[in-house]
C-alpha cells in the first residue's frame, strides 16, 4: 500500500493512497464539516458541505467533495477558506429553509447534527424564504417514527438499511425538493414486509427525522455507538467495545 | 452478408423505384398536423389518376421547415408544398400531368435550404426511415463494412481523432479522445451507449435524426463498438419520443435480420447487439451517470465523477457514451475520410451542427450548418428574422444549461469556445429566438422553473437552491423584489454553480447569469423603488399581451 504526501491547510500530511481527503484530514485532526457522510457507509457526495479547495496546475483552485476524492501526491488542499465558509453557511441555510426545522419543539433538539452545524457556522438567521412544505409524520411502526418535516435527504437511512442491514426497506421517491424517503413501495412503515425493525436507520439519522416512539422534545439521542460497534464487528471482526 | 449482398439489395431498391417520388414528411411535427391523412389521400389520388407505375408516394423523415408542415416534396422536379391539407392531394398529383394546384408552394432554393450543409441530415427527408433497403440504397452500412474489413480498431479511433469531431451533446469533449480512452481499457466486457434523452425545452434535433434516419445512428454505434472493443450497446431514449422508439425498434430488427447487428457481422469476429432503454421522463437522466443508473434499473440520479464512464460505467465496465448526433456523424467520417471532415468548420470545432431553430423566427425547423457560421446568418438568413418586422433581442442556446446571446453579439461564429466566452454553450442544439417583446427576467424564471422541477433532489445546492432562485425571480419579475433580493439571487447563482454535484445543477444558474450580464437593466428596472409605477407597468403588460 503506497503512501502519499500532501498539504492540507499548509501542513504536510501523509495518507494511504486509497484514503479520501476527508479521511486523511480527520486522521490529522483537521475538521471538515459533513452531513451525508457516515463512517462505514458508501459516500454519495450529496450534502456538499465537505467541499474543499484543491489547487490546480493553472494556479486556481477547484472545489472537490472530500468524502469521495482520493488523495494524490503533492496535492494542495485548503479546507477552511472564506469562500468555503460562505458556501457552507449558504448550504446550511438552504436546508434549514427547505423543510420545517423548528429546533425548539424537535425531538432531537441539542442532539442534532444540522443544529450543531448551524451553530458552528454562526447561522443566526436565514436569508431565504422558508418554504414551509406540508410534510407528513408516519407513526405506523410500533417502535419508530419518521417526521418528514425534519428530513434533510442525506440518505443515511437508505444506505445503512441497504448496505449494513441488507433489507433495503428505505429508498427515495419523487424528485427535487418534493423528494421523500419512503419505506418499501411508499407504504406505511408499519406495514413494511422488509423492515426488520433493527433500528439502524434511527441510529444513523443526523436530525430528528427518525426517532424512537415515545421521545419527547430534546429526548432523542441517536445511538451512534451501537452502529459503530456493529460496523466495526462486521468489517474488522472485533467484537469487544 | 457480404458487400456484394449489400450492393444487390441497394441495386434492387434503386431499380424498383418509380420515376417520380412524392415524399411526405412523417416526422412527429408534420404527423401532428395530419400528414398521415395527406399521404393516404396522395396515394388514393395516384391510383385514381392511374399513375401507380410512375409515381411513388413514400413516408420520409423530417423535411426540416417544421413551421410550415405538413410538408410534401416531389422529386426529381424538386417542388415543395407547405401546409398541405388532405383535400389538396388530388391537385398536387394533378400537377404531374400538367394540372394546377392551390397548395402553397415553398421555395426549395431559398436561404432556409440553400444555406444549410448536410452531413448528419444528408438522408433526412430522403430515405424511408422504416425501410432498411432505402438506407442501403443511400450507401448505408458500407462504412461499417469498410471499418470491419479494411481498418483495425485503432485505425478507426485514429480516424475519428483526426477528424476533430467533438461531442454533440453539449460539452464538446473530443470524441476521438473518449473513444481512445475506452479502447485502451483492458479487454473484457465493454458497452457503447447512445444518449437519446434529449430534454432541453425547444430542442428536437436528436428526435428528428432518430425518426428520419435511425439506421445511421445504429451504424455509428456499431463502428464505435468495433473501435473500442464493445459487443453490447444501449440506446437510452426518452419515453416521450414514441415514434423514434418505434422506428428504432424496427431498425434494430431489420438490421439484425440482415446480419448487420448481432453475431459475426459481415462474417467477421465482431459481434454487436443493441437494446433500447426507455426513459421515464426525467431531464437529469441525460446526465451520463444518471443515465447509466437508469439503464441499470436504478433511480436516475447522478454520481460523483471520477470514475468516468470510460473507466467504470455500466455495471462497472468501461462504457463509451455519446450523443445521437455524434454517432450520426461517424459513418460519414469513415466514408468520406477524416481529412474531408476536418476541412469543414473552424479551427477548434469541426464539421457541422444541427440546430432546432424555434421561437420568434419566421422559418422554424431543423437546420444543419457548418461550424463557424454566425448566429446572425442562422437566425436572419436561414430563419428569416423575427416575424412582423420585429427586432431580434436575443438568441438562447443550450436550453436550461445555456444562455442568451444578445443582439449585439449575433455576429459570433458558432463554435464551442466562442459561445462559452459569451456565457452560453453550444448545448445539444436548441436555438430559441427572442424578439424585442420578450421579457428576459421571465426567460430566466422559465428556465429556473424547469431546473427546479427537474432537479433530482440528491445534492442540497441544486435541490434547495433552484427553488429559492425561482422564488426570487418570480418576485423580481412581479416588481416586488428589492436590491437585497437581487444580491441574494446572485449569491445563489454562485453557490449553485460551484457546489452542485452534477452538470445540471452546475449549469442551472446559467440562464440567470447570462441575462444578468446582458440585460441587467431589465432586472433593475423591476426592483421596488426603481420600478415603473404599477399603473404604468400594467399598461406595458397589456400592450404586450
Amino acid at each position: 500500500m503506497a503512501v502519499r504526501t500532501l498539504q492540507i491547510n499548509d501542513t504536510l500530511v501523509s495518507a494511504r493512497e486509497d484514503q479520501t481527503i476527508l479521511e486523511a484530514a480527520r486522521d490529522h485532526g483537521i475538521k471538515i464539516p459533513t452531513l451525508c457522510h457516515l463512517e462505514g457507509l458508501t459516500d454519495v457526495g450529496a450534502c456538499r458541505l465537505c467541499l474543499v479547495e484543491v489547487a490546480t496546475v493553472g494556479g486556481g483552485a477547484k472545489l472537490l467533495p472530500s468524502c469521495v476524492s482520493h488523495v494524490a501526491e503533492d496535492m494542495i488542499v485548503h479546507t477552511d477558506t472564506p469562500r468555503l465558509g460562505e458556501y457552507r453557511r449558504m448550504i446550511v441555510e438552504l436546508v434549514m429553509a427547505e423543510r420545517n426545522h423548528v429546533c425548539s419543539v424537535c425531538v432531537a433538539n441539542n442532539h442534532c447534527e444540522l443544529q450543531d452545524m448551524a451553530v458552528a457556522m454562526g447561522v443566526d438567521h436565514i436569508r431565504y424564504d422558508y418554504l414551509s412544505p406540508s410534510c407528513s409524520v408516519d407513526l405506523s411502526h410500533e417502535r419508530y417514527g419518521i417526521d418528514h418535516n425534519r428530513c434533510i435527504l442525506c440518505t443515511r437511512c437508505v444506505r445503512v438499511c441497504d448496505e449494513v442491514e441488507g433489507a433495503h426497506t428505505w429508498d427515495v421517491a419523487g424528485r427535487g425538493t418534493r423528494s421523500r424517503v419512503i419505506t418499501d413501495m411508499n407504504q406505511p412503515w408499519g406495514s413494511s414486509d422488509t423492515c426488520t425493525s433493527c433500528g439502524k436507520c434511527v441510529m444513523a439519522c443526523p436530525t430528528g427525522a427518525l426517532f424512537l416512539q415515545g421521545s419527547s422534545v430534546s429526548e432523542m439521542e441517536h445511538d451512534r455507538g451501537t452502529l459503530a460497534f456493529l460496523l466495526n464487528a462486521r468489517e474488522k471482526k472485533q467484537w469487544l467495545v | 452478408m457480404e458487400l456484394t449482398d449489400l450492393h444487390a439489395i441497394a441495386d434492387a431498391e434503386r431499380a424498383g423505384r418509380r420515376p417520380i417520388q412524392v415524399r411526405v414528411c412523417s416526422a412527429e411535427g408534420c404527423l401532428s398536423s395530419n400528414s398521415r391523412a395527406v399521404r393516404q389521400r396522395l396515394e388514393d389520388a395516384t391510383v385514381r389518376a392511374g399513375l401507380e407505375d410512375r409515381v411513388q408516394v413514400c413516408e420520409v423523415g423530417c423535411l426540416r421547415l417544421c413551421s410550415e408542415g405538413p410538408l410534401v416534396r416531389v422529386e426529381p422536379e424538386g417542388s415543395l408544398y407547405q401546409q398541405v391539407t388532405p383535400e389538396q392531394a388530388d391537385s398536387i398529383i394533378g400537377t404531374l400531368t400538367g394540372g394546377t394546384t392551390d397548395a402553397r408552394r415553398g421555395d426549395p432554393g431559398g436561404a432556409f435550404f440553400a444555406r444549410q450543409h448536410s452531413i448528419v441530415l444528408e438522408n433526412c427527408g430522403v430515405v424511408e426511415p422504416e425501410r432498411i433497403e432505402s438506407y442501403l440504397a443511400a450507401g448505408g452500412y458500407q462504412p461499417l463494412h469498410h471499418s470491419l474489413r479494411e481498418m483495425s480498431p485503432s485505425e478507426v479511433v485514429d480516424s475519428i481523432t483526426r477528424s476533430g469531431l467533438r461531442g454533440r451533446g453539449g460539452a464538446g469533449y473530443p470524441t476521438g479522445l473518449k473513444w481512445a480512452t475506452v479502447a485502451k481499457m483492458p479487454p473484457g466486457q465493454k458497452f457503447v451507449v447512445c444518449n437519446a434523452d434529449e430534454g432541453d425545452p425547444g430542442a428536437f434535433m436528436d428526435r428528428s435524426v432518430l425518426e428520419s434516419d435511425p439506421h445511421r445512428v445504429l451504424e455509428g454505434m456499431a463502428i464505435a463498438a468495433y473501435a473500442v472493443g464493445a459487443d453490447r450497446g444501449y440506446i437510452y431514449v426518452r419515453g416521450e419520443y414514441k415514434l423514434a422508439i418505434r422506428r428504432l425498434g424496427i431498425a434494430i430488427r431489420q438490421a439484425r435480420a440482415l446480419g448487420l447487428l448481432g453475431s459475426g457481422i459481415f462474417d467477421s469476429p465482431f459481434n454487436f447487439r443493441i437494446d433500447l432503454r426507455i426513459g421515464a421522463g426525467a431531464f437529469v437522466c441525460g446526465e451520463e451517470t444518471a443515465l447509466m443508473a437508469s439503464i441499470q434499473g436504478q433511480r436516475g440520479i447522478p454520481c460523483p465523477r471520477p470514475p468516468y464512464p470510460a473507466q467504470a460505467g455500466l455495471w462497472g465496465h468501461p462504457t463509451l457514451l455519446n450523443n445521437v448526433e455524434t454517432f450520426a456523424n461517424v459513418p460519414a467520417i469513415i466514408r468520406d475520410g477524416d481529412a474531408w471532415f476536418a476541412r469543414l468548420g473552424t479551427e477548434g470545432s469541426k464539421g457541422t451542427k444541427v440546430f432546432a431553430l424555434a421561437g420568434n423566427v419566421r422559418h422554424s425547423g431543423l437546420v444543419e450548418v457548418p461550424m463557424g457560421m454566425t448566429v446572425r446568418e442562422i437566425v436572419e438568413e436561414i430563419g428569416g428574422g423575427a416575424p412582423d418586422g420585429r427586432a431580434i433581442k436575443a438568441v438562447q442556446t443550450g436550453g436550461p444549461s445555456g444562455g442568451c446571446i444578445p443582439a449585439e453579439h449575433l455576429d459570433t461564429p458558432i463554435d464551442y469556445e466562442s459561445l462559452i466566452r459569451l456565457g452560453s454553450i453550444m448545448g445539444s442544439g436548441g436555438m430559441v429566438v427572442m424578439d424585442e417583446n420578450v421579457n428576459m427576467v421571465g426567460v430566466a424564471r422559465y428556465f429556473m422553473e424547469f431546473c427546479k422541477d427537474e432537479s433530482c433532489g440528491k445534492c442540497i445546492p441544486c435541490r434547495a437552491g433552484t427553488v429559492q432562485m425561482h422564488r426570487l425571480l418570480e418576485r423580481i419579475g412581479a416588481g416586488e423584489g428589492n436590491r437585497a433580493d437581487l444580491a441574494r439571487l446572485e449569491g445563489l447563482c454562485d453557490v449553485v454553480k460551484h457546489t452542485s454535484l452534477c452538470g445540471l445543477g452546475q449549469a442551472a444558474p446559467n440562464p440567470v447569469l447570462s441575462t444578468l450580464r446582458f440585460f441587467r437593466h431589465e432586472y433593475e428596472s423591476r426592483l421596488r423603488g426603481d420600478s415603473p409605477a404599477p399603473e404604468e407597468s400594467r399598461s406595458v403588460n397589456a400592450a404586450r399581451a
